[in-house]
């Protein structure tokens, strides 16, 4: 085929994520109902709403975790989990997608960390296996990034043997390790003792100081106010408001965000 | 109250112990059966250790301990593998993959593997000819079965195909033991399935496979002596063919149970390593 349309169409304007009325479907159940959504290079959004609103279905759509039904969602200019020739979408190899997913970090509420490696190992797998990356460098990089998240001394324990907030840390760190352009947070911090939200949400401040680009759901408004870019009320699968995190939180525009903020501040 | 009381609150403590007179009543009957059975083995003649000892490493007991010992090993290795592969089968998207598992499965845990044995001491009757060629057409090079076939053949395939169907359940049961998380941290990371699989969920599964898998092992080793159905020659067999002109039949049904023994508490040694290897991470 010779024409080809760009599928480019999103690194022109500088944004990282690019999501036009992305759709979701689970049987007969519309979880996300054209979602619109752009981040720029750099910006850390954070994302809030109701349980079931379809936040974490969203963020792992950004990652095709999750195929989307309709729609057209873009990651740093690509589609993602397509390939478009004319205009026709052809679905990528699972080989491609496994090679769009490594640029994007990701942060579960259940950290997810591998019981069977010690922290140090879970953090330098993925750039041995998928990377190809020699042993010594990736543990030079794994120690220097486990020492960034403050776990110096933590490296050869195993996760069973860490605190929640060690072990976000360490998930923080092993996703950090694949070198990402964009991370994404599914409540980071919803698993955690109180005492131990603050150790994570620091690593993730130093993070979007360092210009980290980042899409975060989180029930933590203070983290919002102060570290978010931009706020996004999301509610039955559809975005209900956004804007700077300050002004939406003080002001809400809609009856739907004023009722939820309500109940959580 | 006394002031005597009082004191004796602060101090330590000095009750009068629950009594358990159970416990003397049955460790006195073990205790006798225990005698009984010593006497026994010492008295009764008809143990005949001498008799035991003098055959205990002959050369056909050893070549049948070595004929068990090899039965196990590649009945486990091969069970294992296959068994994997109808796990995996069975986990699968495509249906078609699926059902032709399930009926594996179905087959080969559904009749007694001592039947099934005959029939693999008997499979060139089944497949008189064996060639290499396309399905329904042309072949392009046969053999007859019965030179390619041996006992051993036989007896090994027999045990690997039935040991397959258990290990593929064991398999299952897992992988799907390990937390749907995993593979999602996995495939964020950007491994693909077969990385997923072999890095990140079969050494989990390892933990919750590897105790049934070394029952497993340890009742293939009885099981191999089911191969003289084939008729393949292992321990059981090598004994009942030096009683059958001995006629001491006890004495050498003994010292094969000890040979037996023996070996199956090696494999308890070794499965209790293995346990313990796969246990790593996890907080007991
Ligand atoms: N794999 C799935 N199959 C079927 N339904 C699903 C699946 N995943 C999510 N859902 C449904 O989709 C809806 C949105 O779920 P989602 O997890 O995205 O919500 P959420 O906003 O992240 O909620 P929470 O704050 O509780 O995490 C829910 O009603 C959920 O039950
Ligand atoms: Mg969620």
């Amino acid at each position: 085929m010779s024409e080809t349309t760009p599928t480019v169409d999103g690194t022109a304007d500088g944004l990282m994520v690019k999501a036009e009325q992305v759709c979701k479907k689970f049987g007969n159940v519309e979880v996300l109902k054209g979602i619109d959504l752009q981040v720029r290079q750099g910006e850390v959004m954070c994302v809030v709403g109701p349980s079931g609103s379809g936040k974490s279905t969203f963020l792992r759509c950004i990652n095709h975790l999750e195929k989307i039904d309709a729609g057209r969602l873009w990651v740093d200019g690509q589609l993602v989990g397509y390939h478009q020739r004319g205009h026709k979408l052809y679905e990528l190899r699972e080989k491609e997608v496994a090679a769009q997913r490594r640029d994007i970090g990701m942060v579960f509420q259940r950290f997810n960390l591998f019981p069977h490696m010690t922290a140090l190992q879970n953090v330098m797998e993925a750039p041995m296996l998928v990377k190809g990356e020699a042993k010594d460098a990736a543990r030079a990089r794994a120690e220097q990034l486990l020492g960034r998240v403050g776990l110096s001394d933590r490296m050869g324990n195993y996760p069973s043997q860490l605190s929640g907030g060690q072990q976000q840390r360490v998930a923080i760190a092993r996703a950090l390790a694949m070198q990402p352009k964009l991370m994404l947070f599914d409540e980071p911090t919803s698993a955690l003792d109180p005492e131990l939200v603050g150790e994570v949400l620091d690593v993730m401040r130093d993070l979007a100081r360092e210009g980290m680009t980042m899409v975060v759901v989180t029930h933590e408004m203070g983290f919002a106010r102060e570290v978010g870019d931009s706020l996004v009320f999301m509610d039955e699968g559809v975005v209900v408001e956004q804007g700077v995190p300050r002004e939406v939180l003080a002001n809400p525009q809609h009856a739907r965000t004023q009722a939820f903020l309500s109940k959580v501040l | 109250m006394s002031v005597g009381e009082t004191e004796q609150r602060t101090g330590m403590i000095k009750a009068v112990p629950v009594r358990h007179p159970g416990r003397w009543v049955a460790a006195a009957a073990v205790a006798v059966l225990a005698a009984m059975l010593v006497n026994n083995l010492v008295t009764n003649e008809a143990y005949n250790w001498a008799e035991q000892l003098k055959y205990l490493f002959s050369p056909p007991v050893l070549e049948g301990v070595r004929n068990t010992i090899w039965l196990t090993v590649a009945a486990m290795a091969g069970g294992i593998a296959l068994g994997i592969v109808l796990a995996l089968m069975r986990l699968s998207a495509n249906p078609l993959l699926r059902g032709a598992a399930w009926i594996y499965i179905w087959v080969f845990r559904g009749t007694p593997l001592l039947t099934q044995l005959l029939i693999w001491g008997n499979i060139g009757a089944l497949f008189p000819t064996l060639g290499l060629g396309i399905p329904f057409g042309p072949e392009f090079v046969s053999a007859q079965a019965s030179a390619l076939y041996s006992a051993a053949a036989a007896a090994a395939l027999g045990l690997i195909f039935n040991e397959a169907a258990y290990m593929a359940e064991i398999v299952r049961g897992g992988i799907q033991s390990v937390d749907s998380g995993q593979q999602e941290a996995a495939s964020a990371l950007g491994l693909t399935k077969a990385q997923t699989l072999r890095r990140i969920i079969l050494p989990q599964a390892m933990r919750v496979i590897a105790p049934p898998t070394g029952n497993e092992a340890i009742s293939m080793l009885k099981n191999t002596s089911l191969v003289m159905a084939v008729p393949y020659l292992e321990l059981t067999f090598a004994v009942q063919n030096i009683y059958a002109h001995t006629y001491q039949i006890i004495p050498m049904l003994i010292m094969a149970c000890l040979w037996y023994l023996f070996l199956s508490s090696l494999m308890m040694i070794g499965q209790h390593y293995l346990e313990r290897h796969y246990g790593k991470g996890y907080a007991r």
